[in-house]
C-alpha cells in the first residue's frame, strides 16, 4: 500500500503546487486569524475573563441564544422532515417550485431576511396583525421573534441533510416490513426513522449552531432589550463599538466552545453514521 | 408500500403543511419586499437606487463580491485537487481548518480581524508604518468576505472528485500531459457543474455578508457600506421605503441565483448519470 501511494504521488502532477496555495491561503485566511484569537486570550486575566462571561446581561443573552436556537432547531428538524418526505416521495404541482425556493435561506442576504420578516410580524404586519388579534400573541421584538428568524434561517439545512438520505432507502425495505406484516406507523418508527436519524441530527446540530451565532436577520426582529432579546453576538458586537476587546473576547471564546462541542457531537454522529452505511454494503 | 397506497390524505396534509409552512415563512418575505419597495410607485423605487450613497453601496458590494468569488474559486480549486488527489500528513486537519468558518458566528469571524489587524495587534505598528488600513476599510470587508465563504466552492468540488477517483488523470499523466492539460481536458469537464453551483453560493453569500462586514466596516457611508449595511442605516433611520427598494435588488438576486441553482443542480445531476453509464 505504502508504496502505491507514493507512487500515485508521483504519477499526477501539481502536488507543490497546489498544497503551496493551499497551505498559504489557509495560513492568511483562518490560521494566523484564529492564532491571534488565541494570542490574545492568553493575555486575558482569568478573574477578569471570569467576570465578564458570568455578568447578568451576558449570561441572559446566552440564555436567550440558547434558548431560541433550539426552539428554532426542533421546528426546522420537524418542518424539514415533513417537507424532505414530501419533497422526496410525492409527486404533486409545484414541486419544482418548492424545492428551488427551499434554499432561498442561503441565497436572500440575512439582513433582508431581518427586516422583511421584521416587518410582517409587527402588530401591523400581515402576520404579526393576524397573530395578536386572534390569539394575542406578540411575534416581532419577543424571543418569539428571534426564534422565527433564525427558523428561516436553519430550515434549509436540515432539508438538505434528509433528502439524499430519504432518496437512497429502498423502498423494498418498506415492502418487507410491510409483508412481515408491520402496519404503516411500524414502518414508519421501526424501519424509515432509524435510517434517517443521524441525517436529521446532522442536520439539527448544523442549524441549531447556525443560529447560536447568527446576527444579521435578527438583529432587526429581536428588539435587543437587555435581559429580555438580547443575543449573545449582540453582546460581543456591543463591546467591539466600544473598543473593549477583552470583553469582547472573553464573550466570543465562550461561544467558540460551545460551537466547537456541538461541531464536535455532529462529527461523531456522522462517523459512526457512515460506518453503518458501510458496513451494509 | 402501504404507506403510499393508504396515504392520499396523509399525502395532500403533509403536502399542505409543507407548503403553508414555506409560503409563509420564505414566500411572503419576498412578495412583502417587493410591495413594500414598489409601494409608492416606480419612481420613488427608483430614486431610491439612483441615490449617490446607494450606487456606492452596491459598486462596493460587486467589487467586494466578485473578489471574493474570484480568490475562493482559484482556492476552492487548489484546494480541492491536493486534498483529493493526493495524501499526505495533516490532510485531516487542513480539511477540518477548511470548514472551521462555517462554524463560526459571523460577529467572532470579524472579531478575529479586529484583534488580528486592530490597535492591539503585534502586526499595527508594521502596517501603519506602511500606511495599510485594513480595519475600518475596504481590504477588511474584503477579509471577512472571503473567511465566511472560505469552503463554499471546495465543499461542492471535493464529493465530485473523490467520486470521480483519480485513474483519468493517472492514465492521462502516464502518457505524458503536463498538469493543466490534464486539469482542463479531464479533471474540469467533471468538476464544472459542481464549480459553477459552488461559485453561485459563494456569490450568495459574499453579497449578502452582514455580520463580519458590519463588525470591520466603520460605517462610512460611500466609503466602507456595501449594500446589506446601507439598507440597515435607512432601516434604522426609519427610511423603509428606501431600505425595501435596496432590498428589492437583492432579492431579484436571490431569486437568479435560486434559478440558476436549480439548473446547474440538474445539469450536475445529469452529468453524474451519464458518468456511471
Amino acid at each position: 500500500m505504502g508504496e502505491r501511494r507514493k507512487k500515485k504521488k508521483r504519477v499526477i502532477p501539481g502536488f507543490g503546487l497546489s498544497i503551496g496555495i493551499t497551505v498559504t491561503m489557509l495560513g492568511l485566511i483562518v490560521v494566523i486569524p484564529l492564532c491571534s484569537l488565541i494570542l490574545f486570550s492568553a493575555q486575558l486575566s482569568l478573574p477578569g475573563f471570569i467576570e465578564t462571561v458570568t455578568r447578568p446581561r451576558v449570561l441572559s443573552s446566552y440564555l436567550v441564544s440558547f434558548q431560541t436556537a433550539l426552539a428554532a432547531a426542533v421546528v426546522d428538524a420537524v418542518m424539514g422532515l415533513i417537507i424532505a418526505w414530501v419533497l422526496v416521495r410525492y409527486d404533486f404541482p409545484g414541486k419544482a417550485v418548492m424545492n428551488g425556493i427551499i434554499e432561498l435561506p442561503f441565497a436572500l442576504p440575512t439582513a433582508v431576511a431581518g427586516i422583511a420578516l421584521t416587518h410582517l410580524t409587527t402588530t401591523n404586519g400581515w402576520v404579526g396583525g393576524f397573530f395578536d388579534r386572534m390569539f394575542g400573541i406578540r411575534i416581532a421584538y419577543t424571543r418569539l421573534g428571534i426564534t422565527v428568524a433564525l427558523i428561516f434561517i436553519g430550515i434549509p439545512f436540515v432539508v438538505r441533510s434528509v433528502c439524499p438520505v430519504l432518496e437512497k432507502i429502498d423502498l423494498q425495505y418498506e415492502e418487507a416490513a410491510n409483508i412481515l406484516g408491520a402496519n404503516s406507523r411500524q414502518t414508519l418508527f421501526r424501519v424509515i426513522l432509524p435510517e434517517i436519524t443521524p441525517a436529521l441530527l446532522a442536520g439539527f446540530t448544523m442549524s441549531f449552531a447556525r443560529g447560536l451565532g447568527e446576527y444579521g436577520s435578527v438583529v432587526f426582529i429581536a428588539g435587543n432589550m437587555p435581559y429580555e432579546t438580547e443575543i449573545a453576538p449582540l453582546m460581543i458586537m456591543s463591546e467591539l463599538q466600544e473598543f473593549d476587546y477583552a470583553s469582547a473576547t472573553s464573550i466570543a471564546l465562550v461561544m467558540l466552545l460551545t460551537a466547537f462541542v456541538i461541531l464536535l457531537a455532529n462529527a461523531a454522529i456522522q462517523s459512526r453514521n457512515s460506518k453503518i452505511v458501510s458496513g451494509i454494503s | 408500500m402501504e404507506i403510499r397506497k393508504n396515504s392520499g390524505v396523509l399525502k395532500w396534509a403533509l403536502i399542505g403543511i409543507s407548503a403553508v409552512f414555506l409560503t409563509v415563512m420564505l414566500i411572503l418575505p419576498l412578495i412583502y419586499v417587493m410591495y413594500t419597495a414598489f409601494e409608492e410607485g416606480i419612481g420613488v423605487f427608483l430614486a431610491a437606487v439612483t441615490d449617490e450613497y446607494a450606487l456606492k453601496a452596491i459598486g462596493l458590494t460587486v467589487r467586494v463580491t466578485v473578489l471574493t468569488v474570484i480568490i475562493n474559486t482559484v482556492f476552492g480549486i487548489f484546494a480541492s485537487w491536493c486534498i483529493t488527489r493526493f495524501s499526505f500528513p495533516g490532510k485531516k486537519v487542513i480539511s477540518a481548518l477548511i470548514d472551521l468558518p462555517l462554524t463560526v458566528s459571523p460577529i467572532i469571524a470579524g472579531l478575529i480581524y479586529v484583534l488580528t489587524f486592530g490597535r492591539q495587534s503585534i502586526l499595527y505598528p508594521y502596517l501603519q508604518g506602511a500606511g495599510i488600513k485594513i480595519i475600518f476599510a475596504v481590504p477588511g470587508i474584503v477579509l471577512a468576505t472571503i473567511f465566511v465563504t472560505f469552503p463554499f466552492i471546495s465543499r461542492e468540488i471535493i464529493p465530485v472528485l473523490n467520486a470521480q477517483g483519480t485513474d483519468e488523470e493517472e492514465a492521462a499523466a502516464l502518457m505524458g500531459a503536463g498538469g493543466f492539460t490534464i486539469f482542463r481536458r479531464i479533471t474540469l469537464p467533471h468538476i464544472k457543474w459542481a464549480l459553477l453551483y459552488g461559485i453561485v453560493l459563494c456569490t450568495a453569500r459574499a453579497m449578502g455578508e452582514f455580520g463580519a462586514v458590519s463588525v470591520l466596516s466603520g460605517h462610512l457611508r460611500g466609503k466602507t457600506n456595501t449594500m446589506p449595511l446601507y439598507i440597515e442605516l435607512l432601516y434604522q433611520g426609519y427610511d423603509f421605503t428606501g431600505a425595501f427598494a435596496v432590498s428589492a435588488i437583492l432579492v431579484l438576486m436571490a431569486v437568479v441565483i435560486l434559478v440558476l441553482r436549480s439548473v446547474l443542480e440538474y445539469k450536475g445531476a445529469k452529468s453524474g448519470e451519464q458518468a456511471h453509464k
